[in-house]
This record gives structure tokens, sequence and C-alpha cells, in this order.
């Protein structure tokens, strides 16, 4: 995936001031900064919810799965129904093999005839993954898909999106979480008022930290993180 | 499409409360407008005391008229309950029994006959009636206003009747019947006869007196003639006649089963299909839909295609628990579908621009009620009924919502006397076209995250 120059403005407010980046298949790229610092703004062009002022998005062969931050599904329906309508929306050719497949996927056979409603956010969040996945995409955004998720559910979560990428699918996910980008994130993308101010792995990051704010090298890496963006101006 | 649709279909399963709204709310209209247009032939009770004595006769020239029947007359249009007192009348119309009573005091023949005397009463009956209810009241005295007004013409008519009798005595002659003796008349008409026939034996200076007598008597016959109609015109000297201009209105049974089928169609098909769309927008779905899987097009197409069919279900079964209480004209049920679909199909688009711009689905509940209710009764005011200015304008604010159309098309439908259906169905299609632009003009705002 690639996005030239991206620009989004709502009104006079301009939420992304022309980012650019690359994504190479099976990576893990974590979107990481403050509140309003765009994140989900650029989900939502590279998933084509939302038009870009300026700026492309160029996906080579293939479609793009999108998890937006709240579940998208229905709430009276059953796990199973869900998971067969977006099959049958996505044209699969034998949709009951793609529900039971995700179903396997997502470890929630046995819940598969439960009310969606009745589910805790956790799993609401990992059928909400299962519905994104069956566009069978080349790319898969996520965005702050482990919010509201306990540390059970996160780590079973990461499981499953790093075994995504393991088997070449480009992951990108938006995240508050700063530790979890550097667990996760092979590749750190740093936002804030619209900007992209750092593209590379998590180490490269550190070293950035530590060369613009030394002073806060020593302190954990969230700490240090912040500093970092107020050395920038953020 | 047909997922989606499957998909509204089972949430609509899913949603206990709907889904018993769906099907009690037809048949609960049903009953209640069945009752309503089946109890046309309930007459309102009256407490009814006639104390006239039973050999009283109104009398006109000394002869006792026979009898006009006032109080059976009385009685066929109200249910009349019979009271022996005044005061049992008055605890009846308290205690709510009765909507009124009518008191007949026993010297109402006398007054009535004291008329054509040298001292003429003021023939009086009394209604007694509960002021409790300003409403009822009106209706009481409507109700008591035409059954006097009835009475009154029965009586006078007879009266005029009477009078054209002896008119006809004193043009041809006859014999008069009056206190048991037969007395003959000889008539204008004989008595010119006769002094034509005298004439030529009379001495010729008497010829002009005569011939003044027999012309006179010619004249006063050839008028009289013509007083006889009038006498018969003065019981109800003002004819009505009906002229219907502008179409023939529908039976009002047809009418009323028109006006429950449409209320049932909008409420349930604009709450459906507004409520739907913004369904999807709150569970979040719509980004997701119209990511590639659905378009935009497609999924108005599909909420309004919902409406069209539980709206279809819900009229149709409402129209078949009316059929129970009025006669249905089925042999037209091609014309009804098409009413009720293209009708369903305006509503649907209309519902599906308010959950477009509403988007949250308790807003559009409350927005639908909104425009729904007062569009709805806004279409049933006649002409006539408000100024003529005011009354453009309603007919200009009812012509951009489908209710009135849907209305229009459905009575058209049911009764085969009425307004042709094209017009009302063309109406509709241009409704579709333009609330179908409008709600995916709306749905732009979907889009914002």
């Amino acid at each position: 995936m690639q996005a030239q120059g991206l620009v989004k403005r709502y009104g006079e407010r301009e939420a992304l001031r022309g980012v650019s980046f690359s994504a190479a298949p099976g990576e893990l790229v974590a979107v990481i900064g403050p509140n309003g610092a765009g994140k989900t703004t650029l989900l939502s062009i590279l998933a084509g919810i939302l038009a870009a002022d300026a700026g492309a998005v160029d996906v080579e062969g293939g479609a793009v799965g999108w998890v937006p931050q709240q579940a998208a599904l229905y709430r009276r329906l059953t796990v199973e129904e869900n998971l067969l309508l977006f099959a049958r929306l996505e044209r699969h050719q034998d949709p009951r093999a793609s529900v039971e497949q995700m179903l396997e996927l997502t470890g929630l056979g046995e819940r598969r005839g439960e009310i969606v409603a009745r589910l805790s956010g956790g799993n609401q969040q990992r059928i909400n993954i299962a519905i994104g996945l069956l566009a069978r995409p080349r790319v898969l955004l996520l965005d702050e898909p482990s919010v509201g998720l306990d540390p059970r559910q996160r780590a079973r979560l990461w499981e499953f999106v790093s075994g995504l990428a393991d088997d070449g699918t480009t992951v990108i996910f938006s995240t508050h979480d700063i530790q979890e980008a550097e667990r996760y994130g092979g590749r750190l993308l740093v936002l804030a008022d619209g900007e992209s101010l750092f593209d590379g792995s998590s180490a490269a990051l550190r070293e950035a930290v530590r060369r613009e704010a030394p002073e806060a090298a020593d302190r954990d890496f969230e700490t240090a993180f912040v500093a970092y963006l107020h050395h920038r101006g953020h | 499409m047909r997922w989606l649709l499957l998909k509204d279909l089972q949430i609509l399963r899913r949603s206990p409360l709907q889904a018993v709204l769906l099907v009690v709310y037809p048949i609960l209209i049903a009953v209640l407008v069945g009752f309503a247009i089946s109890g046309d032939d309930e007459k309102p009770k009256v407490a009814f005391l006639n104390e006239v004595p039973a050999d009283s006769r109104i009398s006109v020239g000394g002869e006792q008229l026979p009898s006009s029947n006032v109080s059976e007359r009385i009685c066929r249009r109200v249910e009349c309950v019979d009271v022996a007192s005044r005061e049992e009348a008055e605890a009846k119309v308290s205690s709510g029994e009765v909507l009124a009573a009518l008191v007949l005091p026993a010297n109402l023949v006398d007054r009535i006959n004291s008329l054509s005397t040298l001292t003429p009463g003021v023939p009086e009956v009394e209604v007694l009636v509960s002021e409790d209810n300003s409403v009822k009241a009106g209706l009481v005295d409507d109700r008591i206003d035409a059954l006097l007004a009835e009475a009154n013409l029965a009586v006078a008519r007879r009266i005029a009747k009477e009078g054209s009798r002896y008119l006809g005595l004193v043009i041809n002659g006859g014999k008069l019947e009056l206190i048991g003796q037969t007395f003959p008349i000889l008539g204008l008409r004989a008595s010119a006869e006769i002094l034509a026939a005298l004439e030529p034996a009379l001495e010729p200076q008497l010829r002009p007196a005569l011939k003044q007598v027999r012309e006179f008597a010619d004249e006063a016959r050839d008028n009289l003639d013509v007083a006889g109609p009038l006498i018969d015109r003065l019981a109800q000297p003002i004819a009505v006649k009906k002229v219907a201009v502008g179409g023939e209105a529908p039976p009002l049974e047809t009418f009323a089963i028109a006006v429950a089928a449409t209320f049932t169609l909008a409420f349930v098909t604009v709450l459906l299909v507004a409520g739907s769309l913004a369904l999807e927008r709150e569970e979040n779905a719509f980004p997701r839909l119209t990511r590639g899987l659905v378009s935009r097009e497609a999924l108005l197409a599909e909420k309004v295609l919902l409406g069209v069919a539980v709206g279809l279900v819900v009229t149709l079964l409402l129209l078949a628990g009316l059929a129970i209480f009025a006669p249905l004209a089925w042999e037209r049920f091609g014309l009804w579908l098409a009413a009720i679909v293209l009708g369903a199909a305006a509503l649907a688009a209309a519902g599906a621009a308010l959950g477009a711009a509403a988007r949250e689905v308790r807003a559009v509940a409350l927005l639908a009620f909104m425009v729904t209710l007062p569009i709805a009764f806004l279409s049933l005011i006649p002409s006539g009924a408000v100024g003529s200015g005011l009354y453009d304008v309603i007919g200009v604010v009812t012509a951009l919502f489908p209710f009135k159309p849907t209305l229009e098309a459905i009575t058209a439908a049911l009764d085969s006397t009425g307004d042709g259906i094209g017009l009302p169905l063309l109406h509709l299609a241009v409704l579709i076209a333009a609330y179908g632009l409008l709600a995916r003009l709306a749905l732009r705002r979907f889009a914002s995250v």
C-alpha cells in the first residue's frame, strides 16, 4: 500500500497535512499520536470511507479490509448471521464455509448462535475483525482495535493479528497505547496535528527520542515519547 | 440486496415489540374502524314521553285529520326509550342512559288546533338535555332540531293536503263530509256552466250582468287551479336539488376504510424505513456496507423494498379484517395492489429521506411522527372547511407528501364509482423519484465519521 501527500480538511482545520507512507506485504504498521492527530482520518481515507482533498492511495492488487474503532455489526443478529451476511455480501462462493473458517479463527464457534448484543466488548471486537477479514484483504486496517479489551483479550487479539501478518497480510493499526505500538508494530508512524513526524522502527523511534528529548531519555517510553512530541512543537 | 432485506426482516423478527405492533396495529385499527362503520344503524337513545291523548287529532275546518304518526316518525330516527313521567325522563338524561328526553305535553294537539282560532296558542314540545358536555349538547340540539323539522313537515303536509282537497271541492264540486252529514258542493266549474246555459234565456238587458258573474266564476276557477299546487308547496316551499360537482364522493364507509388503510400504511412504512436506515448508521454498519459491498442507491432501494413488503402485508391484513365488517370489491384486487405498492413505495422513499436526514433512530421516530401526523390530518380537511387561500396552501403542502395521493389511490381502488386511479398513481410515481433523490442527497451526511 502506498499513500502519497494525503490532505484532509474539515472547514478551516487541516486534519491531515500531506501524509505519505508505504507498507509492504506482511508488515505490521502502528499509527500512533495524541488525540486529534489524524489517525482515524488517515485510516478512513486508506479504507475508502473518506475522500482525501489531495493526495492518492494505491493498493497493489487486492481489497482493503477495514475494522472500525466501534464494532460495525448488527447487534440484534447472532454471531453466525452477521458473518453469513457479510460473507454473502462479499460474494464468497461458499459463504457457510467462510463463516466456519471465521468462527474457528475467532474461537467463537460455540457462541455462534448468540445475539451479538449479549457478547462482551472483546468478543464483539473479534467478530468486527472477522468481518473485516471476510474481504480477504491484502491490507487490513484496524482503528484502535484493542480499546475496551482486557489484557487476556488483547493478547489473543494480537496473537490473531500477528498470525495474519505472518501469512502476508499488510496490517496497519492505530493506537493510543505506546507500549502496544512498540510491542506489536514492526513499524511506527507518528502523527501529530495531521503531520507525519516519524516513520520507522520502534528502535529508531527510541533513538530519535534520545536525540531530541535527552532529558527524558532515561524515563519510561511513554513519558519520553510525550517529551519528544513537545520538542517537536506538539 | 436480498441478503440485506433478509437481514432487516431478521432484525424485525428479533424485536418482539415491533413485530407484535406490526400485527396488532392493523388488527386494532381494523376492529375500531369496522365497528365505527358498521355502527351506522345504531340510533341515539332518546327518552320519549308522549302525554298526548291517543284519540287527539289535528282538526282543519272542524274536521279531524288522520294521524300523522309523528311519534312513529320520531322513533324511526332515534331509539325511543318510553318513560312514564317527566321525572323518569330527567333521571335517564342525568344518568347518561339516554342522550336527551322528548316530552310531548297533553295539550300539544289542542294548541295546534287553536292556531286556526281567534285565540291561537303556542304549541310546544319539551326537550331535556344534559349540558355537562358542550359537544354532546350541540349534537343533541342538531338531532332534536332535525327531528322537529321532520315532525313539523309531516303535520304541515297533512294540513296542506286537506287544504288542497277543500280547494278542489270549491273548484270542481263534490260532497263534503261534516259532523256526520254529507253536503253537496256545486263548485265553480258547474256554476259557470249553469250560468252559461241560463244566459240565452235571460232578457237582453240582464245578460251583461250575468256575463260578469260567469266570467268571474271562470277566472276564479282558473286561478284557483293554480293555487292548488301552491298550497302543496307551502308545506316545503324550498326543495333541495343536489348536483355533484367535481366527481362523485365515495360512500362514507369506503372512505373510512381507505383512511384507515392509508394511516396504517403511512405510519408503518415511514417509521420502519426511516428507523431501519438510521439503524444502519447507529450500528456503524453504513460505512462498512457502502465501501463497495452495496451502493448507496442499492441500500436505499432495499429499504424502500422493505417498506413496500411490510406495508403491503400489514395493509392487506387490515383490509382483510375490515372485510368482516363491510363488503369490499375483491374483484378490484389488482388495483388495490397497485395503489398500496406505489403508495408504500412513495411513503418508504419519504421515510428514507427522513431517516437519512435525522440519522438517529430516536430522532427519526420523533421526526416521522411530527411530519406524518399533521400531514395526514391536513389531507383530510375538505374544501370549504377553511378559507380558499388557506385551502390552496394546504393543497400544496399535502401534495408534497405521499399521504394524500396514497389516500386518493386507495379510495379509487376500493370504489368503482369514484374518480380514476391513474392520476394519483402518477402523482405517487413522481413523489417516489423526488424523495428517492432527496434521500440520496441526505445520505451524504451519513459518510461523515
